[in-house]
């Protein structure tokens, strides 16, 4: 069984993760409740002339995939495999409300070819010309563990040898605005936000695209390897550990081999206690990374912790801004990924140097 | 030749049946159901014909047995009655007996609560409850939840083949060992916004759609949602479970032509076809049915027809059809509800007539089967095509 | 005749996102698809709404457009004659 390796990354979040080592420029902004991604100069990755209907999750894919290719050296995938929790959400609102506000009149198709789910992946594969295959995994905070999981279920039964997973997913006021009405965005009035120490339900929220090059063979771009990917729908937070501990053990591994987990704390008070029972006890000798109040949360920001998770084993540092305690190891070569969302979608991921 | 994954239970409902075994009746006994639209007021209403499931949401609810206050998208509450029928139809008591998951697909998921309320959201605080149901992923959580099943639940959304891809993943998470049982299948109701999509890319019929015909003017949209359910032979043999027919082929391709169109020559469509046989280990020659993509525009015929002629060169095309002139095209359902009446060709030995065909295409010499034809059948092949560029092709085989 | 294929090129700077074209970079006779301006189908469906929306000329089959879009100038003659607003 061959297997997978992290031989590139690309990231555009909300931070400076692009041109920039690890994070030595980021910001924790405790004020805002939706954070806006920093944006690339798209022009010098596609040209203005394919870039004219490109929604901004597609331009921002299209540049986090280039920045992934030319760290791993890669120039052809086997596969392309993507997750979004919205997709283009941008461009689905707009042609909604053109249907509502013109009376389903004078409606041109540019958006409604952008909403669909799968627009990123394949405007990456027209650019690439890349003719396998191309999936899109739309499923809430598990999209991209999804896109993972089959990824390395490809590689593994040696259907590819390279492929390019990625997470994309962008904001809009519309849906922002919803969001907040529904309490799934946080009261502007509670500032500042401290995420770890959150009394009150909702979470600030963020967007980005985060890309990988996947292969089946370690290079001197390498970051790391992905062992395992697991993810469980549902689970009562007294089960979580059991969950983890039987995860680890069909890897041969223990509580002990963990050298730093990554939590996907979000500083909703109401579920953050998923992450703070094992930060308390199951993982309270492990040092312990924290990546939301950087990313915000969506639907793929666990792509982000998976950026951040490659980058440890790959520096070796942990910066500060993404300590939770101060727990040290002498070397980070083992992490842990545990993310969910409202108690629900929860996914482990495991990679090794 | 490898054996394939069983499939053990099917469950569906869409314009021309709320069950199985409607669905074949329907089927062999030509009776399409496309008409016009009842249950979404549209501009368009005089104009386009659709393949309606003629029940508002609340019967669907309450046939499901739903709570007034629930918060169930149209292809939410469809999804939710195919794949408790599938599950059903299974046998299956105990859903977390084995590793069992849900992979499901839709395209629109729960767009037609959020084009009712878009703007009456900030109006009426009643409505709160449904925001979260826009997102793709909430139908699946709605159906994991009212199946009980607490493993691995994932959608995926490729526009048209959404369903195929769904099959392909089960199948091939089976085969892997990953898991004993998934329920694989699609899901999407009909909504204003695809309606009004299809209808900006002109390719929407306003009278009957003609797949595989010269005269061919476009589509005509469907509903529909359809699950099935596929074991493992480890539990095939501990349950003794009825093997339905099995999954014994299945490629996804890209044809990186263009964001909505298929290329002339239909290479992804090609490539796909081409990777199903390789997993199958099959022959193009083996196969006695083609469930065409079909969708009557006039790119996708050409295209898809001429992949087909790619792929048996100096060989008979077998006999194909289209049933979209039944359904009509129900986007990410398509490739599952045309899964399960593949699955009844092979079981009743049936071809089913590719309506509304009248004269064949100039461009190359294939005629559909256009009546009903008993035969026995041992291979189909199914194909689903979507936006993207997103080519999917299954094929289902006989249990021997 | 002139004013509205000035009209029509701004137009279609404007609605198919063209930024690096200015009015002088089309010409009345150039091709709009294909080597030319390099429009494409879905471009092509962009012009219909055009001509459904602004000069109330309603084109049913998408093919019609092939040789009404040939040019600015056979579109600007196609408006001149059918439109009626």
């Amino acid at each position: 069984m061959k297997k997978t390796y992290i031989n590139g990354v690309g990231c555009i979040s909300t931070q400076k993760t692009f041109d920039t080592v690890f994070l030595e420029e980021a910001v924790y902004n405790q004020k805002d409740t939706v954070f806006t991604l920093v944006k690339p100069e798209y022009k010098e990755y596609v040209s203005p002339a394919a870039s004219r209907r490109m929604a901004k999750g597609v331009k921002n894919g299209i540049v986090a995939s280039a920045l992934a290719m030319k760290d791993s050296n890669t120039e052809k995938v086997d596969a392309i495999i993507t997750g979004t929790g919205m997709g283009c959400i941008e461009d689905s609102d707009r042609f909604l409300k053109n249907i509502l506000d013109n009376n389903e009149e004078f409606l041109t198709p540019t958006s409604f070819i952008q909403s669909t789910h799968n627009t990123v992946g394949a405007q990456i594969a027209l650019l690439m010309q890349c003719k396998g295959y191309n999936f899109t995994y739309v499923n809430g905070v598990v999209s991209f563990e999804s896109a993972l999981l089959d990824a390395k279920l490809q590689i593994e039964e040696e259907e590819a040898s390279s492929i390019l997973v990625g997470g994309i997913d962008e904001n809009t006021d519309y849906t922002m605005s919803l969001y907040k009405l529904a309490g799934f965005v946080k009261n502007d009035q509670e500032t500042p936000f401290d995420v770890l120490k959150e009394t009150s339900t909702g979470v600030v929220y963020g967007e980005g695209a985060s890309f990988f090059v996947l292969e089946n063979e370690r290079k001197e771009s390498t970051y790391a390897q992905i062992l395992d990917v697991e993810i469980i729908n549902s689970l009562e937070e007294n089960e979580v550990e059991t969950e983890i501990l039987a995860f680890l053990k069909t890897n041969n591994l223990q509580i002990s081999d963990i050298d730093a987990v990554v939590l996907g704390f979000n500083g909703d008070a109401h579920f953050d206690s998923y992450y703070k029972n094992l930060a308390r006890n199951t993982f309270a000798q492990t040092p312990q990374l924290y990546y939301k109040h950087l990313s915000g949360e969506f639907n793929t920001a666990s792509a982000f912790g998976l950026w951040i998770a490659s980058k440890v084993i790959q520096t070796q540092e942990i910066p500060n801004i993404i300590k939770v305690n101060s727990v040290e190891k002498p070397a980070y070569n083992t992490i842990l990924l545990y993310n969910q969302y409202k108690g629900k979608n929860h996914s482990f991921t495991l990679l090794s140097k | 030749m490898s054996k394939g994954v069983a499939i053990t239970g099917m469950g569906i409902i869409s314009s021309i049946g709320n069950s199985v075994e409607e669905n074949f009746y329907s089927l062999l006994h030509e009776k399409p159901a496309i008409t016009r639209i009842e249950n979404i007021s549209t501009v368009h209403a005089d104009v386009i014909k659709v393949g309606e499931i003629k029940k508002t949401n609340e019967e669907l609810a309450n046939e499901l047995h739903l709570p007034a206050d629930n918060n169930y998208s149209r292809t939410a509450l469809i999804g939710t009655l195919a794949a408790k029928q599938a599950v059903e139809n299974a046998g299956i008591t105990s859903i977390n007996e084995f590793r069992t998951g849900l992979i499901s697909a839709t395209s629109v998921g729960g767009m037609d609560i959020t084009e009712k309320y878009y703007y009456d959201y900030f109006k009426d605080p009643e409505l709160v409850r449904y925001i979260s149901c826009h997102d793709g992923g909430d139908v699946a959580e709605k159906i994991a939840e009212e199946l009980g099943l607490k493993g691995i639940v994932t959608t995926i959304s490729t526009a048209c083949s959404s369903a195929a891809n769904s099959i392909m993943l089960g199948a091939r998470l089976i085969k892997s060992g990953k898991l004993d049982r998934v329920i694989v299948g699609g899901t999407d109701g009909l909504a204003k916004f695809t309606i009004n999509g299809f209808k900006t890319l002109m390719i929407l019929s306003d009278g009957y759609n003609k797949p595989f015909d010269n005269d061919r003017k476009g589509l005509n949209l469907g509903e529909a949602a359809a699950f099935l359910v596929l074991e493992s032979d480890e539990v095939v043999k501990k349950q003794n479970k009825k093997v339905l027919a099995r999954v014994s082929g299945y490629g996804n391709a890209n044809d990186a032509f263009h964001q909505t169109a298929s290329s002339e020559n239909g290479d992804g469509a090609y490539l796909a076809m081409k990777k199903a046989f390789e997993v199958s280990g099959l022959q193009p020659s083996e196969i006695d049915y083609i469930n065409v993509h079909g969708t009557a525009t006039p790119n996708n015929d050409l295209s898809e027809g001429r992949a087909i002629l790619r792929i048996y060169q100096d060989e008979k095309v077998p006999d194909f059809s289209s049933t979209k002139p039944f359904t009509g095209h129900t986007l990410a359902a398509a490739a599952a509800i045309e899964a399960v009446y593949s699955v009844l060709a092979i079981q009743h030995g049936t071809v089913y007539p590719n309506l509304n065909f009248e004269s064949p295409m100039e461009e190359f010499n294939l005629t559909p089967q256009t009546t009903l034809k008993n035969k026995n059948i041992e291979h189909v092949l199914s194909n689903s095509f979507g936006f993207g560029g997103n080519c999917s092709t299954l094929i289902f085989s006989k249990n021997e | 005749m002139e004013a509205l294929k000035e009209e029509l090129k701004n137009k279609i700077i404007t609605t198919l996102n063209l930024e690096d074209i200015t009015l002088e970079d089309i010409h009345d006779n150039d091709p709009l698809f294909g080597d030319g301006l390099g429009l494409d189908s879905i471009d092509a469906l962009e012009l219909i709404v055009i001509l459904d929306k602004d000069y109330g000329i309603k084109l049913v089959d998408p093919k019609e457009g092939k040789t009404i879009f040939q040019s600015i100038e056979t579109m600007a003659a196609y408006i001149q004659a059918n439109r009626t607003k």
